[in-house]
């Protein structure tokens, strides 16, 4: 008088089949679906209809957006991919949502500018996004070194930069670092070690890890640039002492210009090259790099997040 | 082979979100009904009857025991095409008509689409619903939907009939017609399985009965044998308008109407009495057995006393 | 099989007696004043509003039907005890719960049919004739009754445990999950270790209906992939069975008290 075994079994069985079929046919399906459908889903024309479009919920609709900033980004970064259109206006949606989420303005601020495939550079978008943000947020220092870096990074303005960072040091409980940025800035802005201690702030600023992968490429091809030169010159030294180049560390270690044999930030030794020159092993390993490239070789194309 | 048997059959409840306890709804049931008896199954609310019901139909699931209909298991499809359920208080799809109803009931019982429309309107006139037949539903009476739910029990021709309180809500007029109705069913030679309360009715229709007391079966037999188990009294009745003393110290019962006096005795001392009477020159008129009556034996198989007993 | 078609008709005849049909009146009225209206506007995207419109409010009034009538589809019949005389009868309890699917499912199918009728001919309205990008129309009208297949056996599902108020809840609820699906995922992507393995999980269990949703790309006039209808109408279906088949499941083995 029980409910049928026989029943039971069946439509439990039917049940467990069917739902791992779905899940099944449904990645097939997303897989078919091309691309450009898939960010149609995520874009909507204007973000003041989507605003009057959440009922209100805008801060849950603004970390939706925020994630699928995110997403679009990462997926295509690993892509290696040229184009970015979209980011600039899901960046715009998610503030325009909330215009507190500062993690956005920092975010627009780096993978905006950045040329690809490493950003989408648009540097004139980045400034736009970042000075809303400065309107909206009058108190936030962060949002002035944003600025300050935009122009820094790939407008090379460090007039516009230094700027930037004189206000934001004027913001109460600025960090310190932000006067001696604006004055380094005016004076010595092509400088490495300005790019140095720009790099090392922005990793301690931020808390997004994307942010400080990319802070730590920097740093890295910071040491790179630095290294090169320097090593070249030893050798060069070396060249007018004994009037041909070493052919390998060993040698120069031996005369006491090294202490050892060099190693680049990815870990790998400096190549000796032909005519004094230094090359770094692996420049896939190191992306942003300009010193120590082989003749032909671009800086690096593999993003490194 | 009998047309319902149940061997065991218990349902228990566990109640209580936090401490669960256990409730017994039907304790371990045992009972058997012949094919075409009418057999009463009697109790206060609460006994268990339409738990017991309800299991029948394989409405709920029991937590012991089983049950079989006509041989069979209850949920077998078959044994429900020879059954006819009719719930206490029913309740139908109001914004059907009566003939829509039935004719959607007749699908489900697998009536045959020929025969359909013919049975339908059969069973309308039997319950006397011919012509509201186009009406919906919802505006029938109470008493009208109660017909309803018989035609809807009776209309495929099943070989068991299962009626859970059919006179409940209904006027006097509306219980002699069922009454009717379910002695033409026993004619036809149908099992009548119906529980009520109203011992009335059970008496004028029953070939047995059994009694259910929270959850437990108390008692059961064909009626004649149950009453007569109580002992016998007898009624006298004469003329005169006069209770001689004798008649007093026999029978605590005894009062006058009108010009004639009646009193009631036991069976041993009915020729005490009567000589009493004719001592007093008292005119007899009648004397009658009083037999116990079925609510004499309903009473007595609730009382404490009898759970003592046990 | 014939009585779960009987069953199927009879919830069919229930929904139109209980005047379901009577939106369809709410929505004639609605493409008639958006299609007035919008030829007021006339920037050269009234097609792409009244599509956009038409279709919105086919998939929302066709949700708001399948909730309300499938929250109710067994839990109604308990509560008022009509189920009682239905299982005394030769019925199978599973073909009950299939019948009732059924019927629900053909409502919508029905309300629908009436609705793209009203869609198409407010697109005629404005163009005065039709083109190929309309039949692209059908694809996201029928991407839509599979969205309500979906909905129907979820509401059905919770009905077959639940009160109806509950039920109610859960079933829009969701829908909202099942709308942001995408981005569940993408959540669930960005968290790790076992939280992450569950979030996943749930990501892909919930009901994805942003993938049944092309009316945006119908409305630029964007073609459909054929591989596209073909794995959502499988996931749909198999979605649907699924939850069905637990529905069947619940109720086989309930007392009805």
């Amino acid at each position: 008088m029980r409910p049928s075994r026989h029943t039971t079994a069946i439509l439990a069985a039917i049940l467990v089949v069917c739902l791992a079929a779905a899940v099944f046919s449904i990645t097939l399906a997303d897989r078919a679906r091309p691309s450009s459908t898939l960010e149609e889903m995520l874009y909507i024309p204007s973000p003041s209809v989507l605003r009057r479009m959440s009922l209100g919920y805008t801060g849950l609709l603004a970390d939706i957006y925020w994630t699928r900033a995110v997403q679009y980004f990462g997926g295509k970064h690993v892509l290696a991919s040229h184009e970015y259109k979209l980011l600039a206006p899901l960046l715009d949606i998610t503030t325009q949502l909330d215009p507190h989420l500062t993690v956005a303005y920092q975010f627009g601020a780096i993978f905006l500018t950045q040329p690809p495939p490493n950003g989408a550079g648009d540097p004139d978008a980045a400034i736009k996004l970042v000075k809303f943000g400065i309107r909206e947020n009058p108190d936030n220092w962060h949002l002035y070194y944003n600025l300050g870096f935009i122009y820094y990074l790939e407008k090379k303005d460090y007039v516009a930069a230094a700027q930037a960072f004189e206000q934001g040091s004027k913001v109460p409980h600025a960090h310190p670092f932000l006067k001696l940025l604006a004055a380094r800035m005016a004076e010595r802005g092509g400088d490495l070690e300005t790019a140095r201690m720009l790099w090392t702030m922005t990793y301690d600023d931020s808390r997004d890890k994307d942010i400080k992968a990319n802070a730590i490429s920097h740093l890295r091809a910071l040491q790179v640039d630095e290294a090169v030169p320097r090593l070249e010159q030893l050798i060069r030294q070396y060249f007018e002492r004994t009037g041909h180049y070493p052919g390998n560390w060993a040698e120069l270690v031996r005369a006491g210009y090294v202490p050892g044999i060099p190693l680049d930030p990815a870990g790998h030794p400096y190549k000796l090259a032909p005519e004094g020159k230094v090359w770094v092993a692996v420049p896939d390993a190191l992306p942003f790099i300009t010193q120590g490239l082989p003749p032909g070789v671009k800086a690096s194309e593999m993003p490194r997040l | 082979m009998p047309a319902i048997e149940t061997f065991g059959l218990e349902k228990t409840y566990t109640v209580g979100f936090w401490r669960k306890r256990p409730r017994c709804a039907l304790l371990p049931l045992n009972l058997a009904v012949e094919e075409g008896e009418v057999f009463g199954y009697l109790g206060p609310n609460g006994a268990g009857k339409t738990t017991t019901l309800k299991l029948l139909m394989g409405l709920m699931f029991p937590t012991a025991g089983c049950a079989k209909i006509l041989g069979r298991e209850v949920n077998d499809p078959q044994v429900k095409a020879q059954i006819g359920f009719l719930p206490e208080q029913p309740y139908f799809y109001d914004y059907l008509t009566a003939r829509e109803l039935l004719e959607y009931y007749a699908q489900l019982s697998g009536v045959g689409a020929r025969a359909r429309s013919r049975r339908v309107a059969a069973v309308l006139e039997r319950v006397g619903l011919r012509d509201v037949a186009g009406v919906q539903l919802r505006k029938f009476s109470k008493g009208m939907l109660q017909r309803v739910g018989i035609a809807q029990a009776i209309l495929h021709d099943p070989k068991v009939v299962f009626l859970d309180e059919p006179m409940s809500g209904l006027d006097p007029i509306g219980r002699r017609e069922v009454r009717d109705l379910m002695e033409s069913l026993k004619q036809e030679g149908k099992t009548v399985f119906f529980s009520t309360h109203i011992l009335s009715d059970a008496e004028a229709l029953c070939d047995r009965v059994a009694v259910l007391h929270k959850g437990e079966l108390r008692g059961i037999g064909v009626i004649a044998d149950l009453t007569s188990s109580v002992r016998g009294k007898v009624e006298v009745i004469w003329q005169g308008g006069v209770i001689p003393p004798a008649i007093h110290a026999l029978s605590p019962e005894c009062h006058l109407i009108g010009a004639m006096a009646r009193a009631v005795v036991d069976e041993n001392q009915l020729d005490a009495a009567i000589d009493a009477l004719r001592r007093a020159n008292l005119k007899l008129v009648s004397v009658t057995p009083v037999r116990a009556t079925l609510e004499d034996y309903f009473v007595e198989k609730l009382s404490p006393a009898e759970v003592a007993a046990r | 099989m014939s009585r779960v078609a009987s069953i199927a008709s009879n919830t069919f005849r229930e929904a139109v007696r209980d005047r379901v049909l009577y939106n369809l009146i709410g929505f004639a009225l609605l493409m008639v004043a958006a299609s007035l209206l919008v030829g007021q506007i006339s920037m050269n995207i009234e097609r792409n509003v009244v599509i956009n419109l038409g279709l919105t409010a086919v998939s929302l009034f066709g949700l708001v039907i399948a909730i309300f009538i499938g929250i109710g589809l067994v839990s109604k019949e308990i509560e008022k005890k009509t189920l009682y005389t239905i299982l005394s009868r030769p019925v199978r309890r599973w073909e009950f719960i299939l019948g009732k699917f059924g019927g629900l499912v053909a409502t919508l199918v029905v309300n629908t049919f009436f609705m793209a009728i009203g869609i198409f001919a407010a697109v005629f309205y404005l163009a005065h004739h039709f083109q190929r990008a309309d039949s692209y129309l059908l694809v996201a009208l029928y991407f839509i009754i599979l969205q309500f297949v979906m909905i129907t056996a979820l509401a059905l599902l919770f009905s077959s445990f639940s009160s109806p108020l509950l039920s109610a809840v859960f079933a829009f609820a969701l829908f909202i999950i099942g709308t942001f699906a995408q981005d569940l995922r993408g959540f669930a992507s960005l968290t790790h270790g076992v939280i992450g393995w569950i979030a996943i999980a749930a990501a892909y269990v919930v009901p994805n209906f942003a993938a049944l949703n092309v009316i945006s790309s119908v409305a630029h006039d964007q073609p459909v992939a054929a591989s596209l209808v073909l794995y959502n109408t499988l996931y749909a279906l198999l979605y649907s069975a699924a939850a069905v088949a637990g529905a069947m499941l619940i109720f086989e083995r309930r007392n009805l008290k």
